[in-house]
């Protein structure tokens, strides 16, 4: 039985019981003559919560829990002398995964029974090639103690799955019968069945927390394990990066870190001037017409995916500035550079920085305007010299958001910026950010025992860090500045 | 105090001249002003010029991905070659491949010359072939497996042209370049001309371009955007089923029953934060707990839904929560005042009068996650994906493309025809998105209440 046929008798379950608690509270009243005291639904809605929630509930924590408990259990079964020279434990543990999971396919097409493969041994057969015809393919021979220890991650897995069956039934039929039994016509069914959502609507709430958790477990947990592979002060202040698949990397996420902040100081030299002028001019000057065509236009440049930005930097943007700016200028001759990604970047930020300043200076309040104008300052001069001073924190706080954006950004810098990780500052030339080497370290075969592969998730908390820095400082200020003028 | 008013800058002006004429600080202030305003209206320039820059350019190099050019050919399929036993077995049928289908194609288009009466210097009847795409013998061979009993008798097949060929007629390919190109010659260019006068060759609008899987590096003329469409469909359904309960219960909760405490606090401190952390970060989220740790496969929609549910849930929740603080506290107040529950209040009455505001923000939250590239990226949807998945729910466990990392995936191929298609996928992407967004901007007109 598949968890999601197990979901679906759980489903049929919770109708049923739904239906025999409603008919059941009916018939009690009816001959008791007693009034009910919630309408009958209640009493049919109370056991069917009861029924599909717990059973829910232990399915989806089982499915969740098992692999790490057969992983730690099948893990102390492989001996220390059964991990080849120059490999860890985790690397030999996911090799047992995959023959387990090529004797489940082998099984499956009915070439081996169950009770063959239990006197299969590796010393007589040769897994290897069995598993390949199963299109499994195993980089290395089969070990005796690893073909073992795969013997009984299956065989752990499928009494896991047979007692989470019987365990999740059991919870659906018992809870069921329970809250079934003690329907009577004064039971208080509405409340009972009241606290059971309001249970569910806060549960859903904590989904927020237990994203947040799993960002920074799996990114902590990760970047401990690279950490213990590769020292932290090189990966920190080391100038080379140049990731080697064969081992002796150098992973120094300066000219990375470099590479990020260039294409953003591009990105906000356009941006942030360009979005405040439109905020600016759309809210102080612009008439009816102009505020009714621009605006709308301006909102769907932020609508359009960032990948849309990105072929256009690729197709467009980049060989522009290559043919008419760089060469002819001998700056450089590749079409991915800072500058194009920064260029495309800015645009996308231009509406971000726009409805972000436009907010901002419409809270300015009116009086101010109003005692600039009536000192005889002219429009602009009151936009300089008394709104703007005004809406400078709310402005900060704006660059500031825009700015963690940029930081994050991946699509464009992917396909626009390049990917040799470079010092330089000639912004003609291609260079690499963070989340270009996030997407290049982690695209592709994936391995977890390799530093190569592990700095992405320093890469990426680094990332977190300062994304999140950012936008904890931005809000505050924005929520400071807001303050001010209530 | 008379002095004060004559040290002040205004009565020194005065004293300069009239006011009816303008001093020069004035005019300068003026001219000041002007410069502003131009500045202004220079960025809303910018700002508007780059949006249609951006269209213009996609639009420009996309619209020629939706034609196609064809090679009509009347195909004898010899018994002889496909079917040497004559039982017309479908098991021996499927062993044959697309190598044995390939000849009969050479000699199609050798008839076709020859009965047309074109001939070409310096053109053999391999080149001459080779002007068909390399997917033709697949398609011939599929045809053959789907109705055995054509075998032996001569079919006319609308075959696709070769990739080159195809953007000869689109302005990609000319004359002159295809002198310096090793995959097309000018004779074939020729041929493909002379083909087009004798009507056996056409372009048409390209269906395919929908419908069809992703094809190989080589053959860009019949790569298509079908699995990408449906892994792209089925992730929005996942989202949609996922997103929309858990991020309205959260709402509801929040709004309407949560105390003021600290773990209230920190949950609206966390969904701020949630929607401000960059895209990528939850594609290493996916990666990390979904495949790695709960072992889901890759490429699946499963996991792509998984995650853009993640990604979505801030934006379904903000909105919701707007939505439902614009439902006046008086309906709320008749609700509990002629007796209902809170939880009645709210799902009777509070919740069906926010359903436009809420369906608005999860469409627009459903267009974010589909235009959504950098965390697909990590979890596998890169990979080259032919078959269509299964429909659900077993289909969302098989690999599948997706929209935005199709557009990716072409733009990283050598072929420039790619970098047309990548275009058009682009186009589809953004119909899909405006029709999404027009629909949430229909529902709020026309179901969207003030109080």
């Amino acid at each position: 039985m598949t968890p999601g046929i197990l979901a679906l008798i759980v489903l049929a379950l919770t109708i049923v019981g739904y239906i025999a608690g409603r008919q059941r509270a009916l018939a009690r009243s009816s001959a008791s003559g007693e009034r009910l005291h919630s309408l009958p639904n209640y009493y049919g809605q109370s056991v069917a919560l009861f029924i599909a929630i717990p059973a829910y509930f232990l399915l989806g924590a089982w499915l969740f829990l098992q692999p790490v408990f057969i992983e730690s259990q099948v893990s102390t079964q492989i001996p220390d002398s059964a991990i080849p020279e120059g490999s860890v434990r985790s690397l030999v543990m996911s090799d047992v995964r995959r023959i387990a999971d090529g004797l489940d396919i082998i099984v499956d097409r009915g070439s081996l029974t169950e009770t063959d493969l239990a006197g299969l041994s590796a010393e007589t057969t040769s897994i290897r090639d069995m598993l390949a015809n199963a299109g499994v393919a195993l980089g290395s021979d089969v070990s005796v103690p690893v073909f073992e220890a795969a013997k009984s991650y299956r065989a752990i897995g499928k009494t896991g799955a047979l007692a989470r069956n019987i365990l999740v039934l059991a919870a659906a039929i018992g809870f069921g019968l329970w809250a079934w039994s003690r329907i009577h016509p004064a039971m208080r069914a509405r409340n009972v069945s009241e606290t059971f959502i309001r249970a569910l609507l806060m549960g859903s709430s904590l989904v927020a927390i237990l994203t947040t958790f799993g960002i920074v477990g799996s990114l902590l947990f990760e970047t401990l394990n690279f950490f213990g592979m590769y020292p932290a002060s090189e990966f920190f202040f080391s100038t080379v990066w140049d990731p080697q698949f064969r081992g002796g990397s150098d992973l120094g996420i300066i000219p990375l870190l470099w590479g990020t902040f260039y294409v953003s100081l591009v990105a906000l030299i356009l941006a942030v001037p360009v979005g405040l002028m439109i905020a600016v001019y759309l809210s102080e000057y612009a008439g009816r017409s102009l505020r009714g065509f621009a605006k709308p236009a301006i909102e769907i440049l932020a609508g359009i995916p960032t990948i849309v930005y990105g072929l256009f930097a690729l197709i467009t943007v980049g060989p522009f500035l290559r043919d008419w700016i760089a060469q002819p200028l001998g700056l450089g001759s590749s079409s991915s550079s800072v500058m194009t990604a920064g260029l495309v970047m800015g645009i996308m930020l231009i509406p971000f920085v726009s409805s972000l300043s436009d907010d901002i200076i419409n809270a300015v309040p009116q009086s101010m305007r109003d005692g600039s104008y009536g000192l005889g300052a002219t429009q602009s001069e009151t936009i300089r010299r008394v709104i703007m001073p005004a809406a400078l924190p709310g402005i900060v706080g704006a660059v500031l958001l825009a700015a963690s954006r940029a930081i994050g950004e991946t699509m464009i810098v992917v396909m626009g910026a390049g990917a040799a990780a470079r010092l330089d500052l000639n912004p003609f030339e291609a260079m690499t950010t963070v989340t270009v080497k996030i997407v290049s370290q982690l695209t592709g075969d994936t391995e977890f025992a390799s530093p190569e592969t592990l700095v992405a998730f320093a890469l990426g908390l680094t990332l977190f860090a300062f994304t999140l820095g950012l936008n904890v400082l931005a809000l505050y200020i924005v929520r400071k500045y807001r303050e001010q003028y209530e | 105090m008379t002095d004060v008013t004559a040290a002040s800058p205004a009565a020194a002006q005065l004293k300069g001249g009239s006011l009816y004429e303008r001093g020069e600080r004035t005019r300068r202030r003026h001219t000041a002003e002007r410069r502003f305003r131009a500045l202004g209206l220079a960025a809303v320039t910018f700002g508007i010029l780059a949006l249609f820059g951006l269209l213009g350019s996609i639009l420009y190099n996309g619209t020629s991905s939706f034609w196609q050019t064809y090679v009509t050919l009347d195909i004898y399929l010899d018994p002889a070659k496909l079917d040497k036993s004559g039982n017309r077995d479908p098991e021996e049928l499927q062993k044959l491949t697309t190598f044995s289908y390939a000849p009969l194609i050479s000699a199609a288009m050798a008839a076709k010359m020859e009965g047309a009466g074109i001939e070409i210097e310096g053109l053999n009847a391999k080149a001459a072939a080779e002007i068909v795409s390399k997917e033709a013998p697949a398609t011939l061979r599929n045809a053959v497996l789907a109705d055995p009993s054509m075998i032996g008798e001569t079919v006319t097949f609308e075959l696709l042209a070769n990739g080159r060929v195809d953007g000869y007629y689109k302005g990609r390919v000319t004359m002159a370049s295809a002198e310096l190109d090793r995959n097309v010659s000018p004779q074939q260019l020729m041929l493909a001309d002379a083909l087009k006068d004798a009507g056996a060759l056409s372009t048409r609008f390209n269906f395919a371009f929908f419908t069809a899987p992703d094809a190989s590096d080589t053959r860009p003329e019949a790569a298509g955007l079908g699995v990408a469409i449906l892994g792209s469909a089925y992730m929005m359904l996942i989202v949609l089923a996922l997103a929309l309960p858990i991020g309205v219960a959260a709402s509801i909760y929040l709004e309407e029953f949560a105390p003021q405490n600290w773990l209230t606090d920190i949950i609206e401190v966390n969904i701020s934060n949630l929607a401000a952390v960059p895209s990528i970060v939850f594609g290493i989220l996916g990666l990390a707990v979904f495949i790695n740790y709960v072992g889901l496969p890759q490429s699946a929609p499963i996991v792509g839904g998984l995650v853009l549910t993640l990604m979505t849930l801030p934006t379904i929740i903000i909105a919701t929560r707007a939505a439902l603080k614009a439902v006046p506290p008086s309906i709320r107040e008749a609700a509990l005042g002629v007796g209902a529950s809170k939880m009645q209040t709210i799902f009777h009455h509070v919740l069906p009068l926010a359903a436009p505001g809420i369906l608005t923000g999860t469409i627009i939250g459903l267009a974010q996650a589909l235009g959504e590239t950098a965390p697909l990226l990590l979890i596998g949807m890169v990979a080259f994906v032919r078959e269509f998945p299964d429909a659900p729910p077993g289909g969302l466990f098989d690999p599948a493309a997706a929209l935005p990392v199709q557009v990716y995936n072409w733009t990283q191929r050598g072929d420039p025809a790619f970098v047309e298609r990548a275009s058009g996928a682009i186009i589809v992407l953004l119909v899909f998105l405006i029709v999404m967004n027009g629909i949430a901007i229909l529902l709020r007109r026309r179901f969207e209440r003030r109080w």
